[in-house]
């Protein structure tokens, strides 16, 4: 839903007559044209997946990492402006330090996704300040069980089964629907996640990508983790034999 | 001579004290004595020692009177803000832990021990036992305050794990009376609050329920009860 705001888009402390602040719709077209995040809730924990457009050849592969944890049993995939997301996880990291400082127990998901809402929605508020150019998705295990939240450049944050963010949600979204999240192991997750980030990539719009993934599941324990090497593969793999079937069609 | 501490009583209000805190097979019980002295006076012989801190943690309070209400109401009050914006009701360990933060840091200003009890939906029925200097240990039974030191070597031969909800009680009556019986900064009723699934359950034993150890004299009531009676004869008993 595009339209020109002129004269009521300057400042993120002006509305517009029809009730919308421009500058937030702005700062969420940064997260819409940037590499897809995608997040899924599986019966035993939580995979995130992220498309890393590659600027450049002379790049270090698995450098420039789009998922950070932000605790032992969290973690974040970031889209849109980098530098924007560095300062939302940290700002994450030392909410889940205070918490745990304070009250003894690791900070619980929920509480977690409201303060990083809340920080990112204050820097909405102010015309000093402009607003957080990038989204995250949040995914973390608690003693309520895995837990998946969306926080967007408004501050708006939503719990989720599966959420997706970027250039390829559209298409992200319609695939995540047609899984089955409630049967599913996070080890089978990985390679739906990765078979849909490979299906959303546009080769001949974009540059090449490489795939970042991470889960927090039973089978780490319940600590955040990128994907281990050998499931990580195998779900490469995994997704470049579904595209070659796709095309092969 | 008459402004020492043993019998000025405007001395600052201690709780001598027993208190324990005992887990069971479902939840937890919390028991203390009443008696609140000031110096030698005992200013209050009926005092509840088991405070509230949300609909399920209670603690036990003992060592300076002003010192664990402070302490218990700031806790209280930062419980309530943590229950509101968590949205469900606060665990005893988050409890216990904002208790031995503020023991810790005020470690030169406060003299409270204090035993956090209670019962969460995650951890069950939990003891957290904070001496005096704030250290935090979670434990199967937690004794604290003056009365306590005689009941080192009773919990060592008596205390067992997964009682029931009836043992648990007698065991904790049992131990306050043993202590009330030794120290002399203990004494008056004993308090016990049960805290479980269900919720919670206060309960009540006067002084004269109590049972009566080794050398201890039958408790009598005024001297005109004898007058009354057939044979009324002085001293008899």
């Amino acid at each position: 839903m595009s339209s020109i705001g002129t004269g009521y888009d300057l400042s993120v402390t002006t509305f517009s007559p029809d009730g919308r602040v421009f500058q937030i719709e702005y700062a969420a077209k940064a997260v819409d044209n940037s590499g897809t995040v995608v997040g899924i809730k599986c019966k035993d924990g939580i995979v995130i997946g992220v498309e890393k457009l590659i600027a450049s050849k002379m790049m270090l592969p698995g450098s420039n990492r789009r998922i950070h944890s932000v605790h032992r049993h969290s973690g974040m995939g970031v889209a849109g402006l980098a530098a924007d997301g560095r300062q939302i996880v940290a700002r994450a990291k030392s909410e889940a330090h205070n918490y745990e400082s304070t009250y003894g127990e690791p900070i619980p998901i929920k509480e977690l996704a409201d303060r990083v809402a809340s920080y990112v929605h204050l820097c909405t508020l102010y015309w000093w300040l402009r607003p957080f150019g990038s989204g995250v998705i949040l995914g973390g295990y608690d003693r309520d069980g895995p837990q998946l939240y969306m926080v967007e450049p408004s501050g708006v944050s939503y719990r989720y089964f599966g959420a997706a963010i970027g250039k390829g949600r559209q298409a992200a979204k319609t695939e995540i629907e047609k899984l089955k999240l409630s049967e599913l192991t996070c080890r089978q997750g990985v390679i739906e996640v990765a078979k849909i980030i490979y299906g959303v990539h546009d080769e001949a719009k974009d540059k090449t990508f490489e795939l970042e993934m991470s889960w927090v599941c039973d089978e780490s324990n319940r600590l955040h983790q990128k994907v281990p090497e050998a499931l990580l593969e195998e779900a490469k793999a995994a997704a470049r034999a579904a595209l070659e079937e796709m095309d092969a069609d | 001579m008459d402004r020492d501490a043993t019998s000025d009583v405007n001395a600052p209000h201690s709780m001598g004290t027993t208190i324990i805190g005992v887990t069971y097979n479902g939840g937890v019980i919390l028991g203390a004595d009443s008696r609140t002295s000031t110096g030698l006076y005992v200013a209050n012989r009926a005092s509840d020692k088991i405070t509230q801190l949300t609909d399920n943690v209670y603690i036990c309070r003992s060592g300076s009177a002003a010192d664990s209400q402070i302490v218990s109401d700031y806790v209280r009050y930062f419980l309530h803000q943590h229950t509101i914006q968590l949205g469900q009701p606060a665990t005893v360990k988050v409890a216990a832990n904002l208790v031995r933060l503020l023991a810790y840091n005020n470690k030169n200003s406060l003299q409270t021990g204090i035993i956090v009890g209670g019962w969460d939906k995650y951890e069950g029925g939990k003891i957290y036992g904070i001496p005096l200097g704030g250290t935090i240990v979670e434990q199967p039974f937690a004794i604290g305050g003056s009365g306590s030191s005689y009941l080192y070597g009773f919990f060592d031969q008596a205390w067992k794990d997964g009682m029931t909800r009836e043992e648990a009680e007698q065991l904790v009556v049992k131990a306050v009376s043993l202590a009330i019986a030794r120290d002399g900064a203990s004494g008056g009723v004993v308090r016990t609050v049960t805290i479980n699934s269900e919720g919670v359950t206060r309960n009540f034993y006067p002084g004269d329920t109590l049972p009566l150890w080794h050398d201890e004299v039958e408790a009598h009531g005024s001297l005109l009860d004898i007058l009354n009676a057939s044979n009324p004869e002085p001293m008899s008993t």
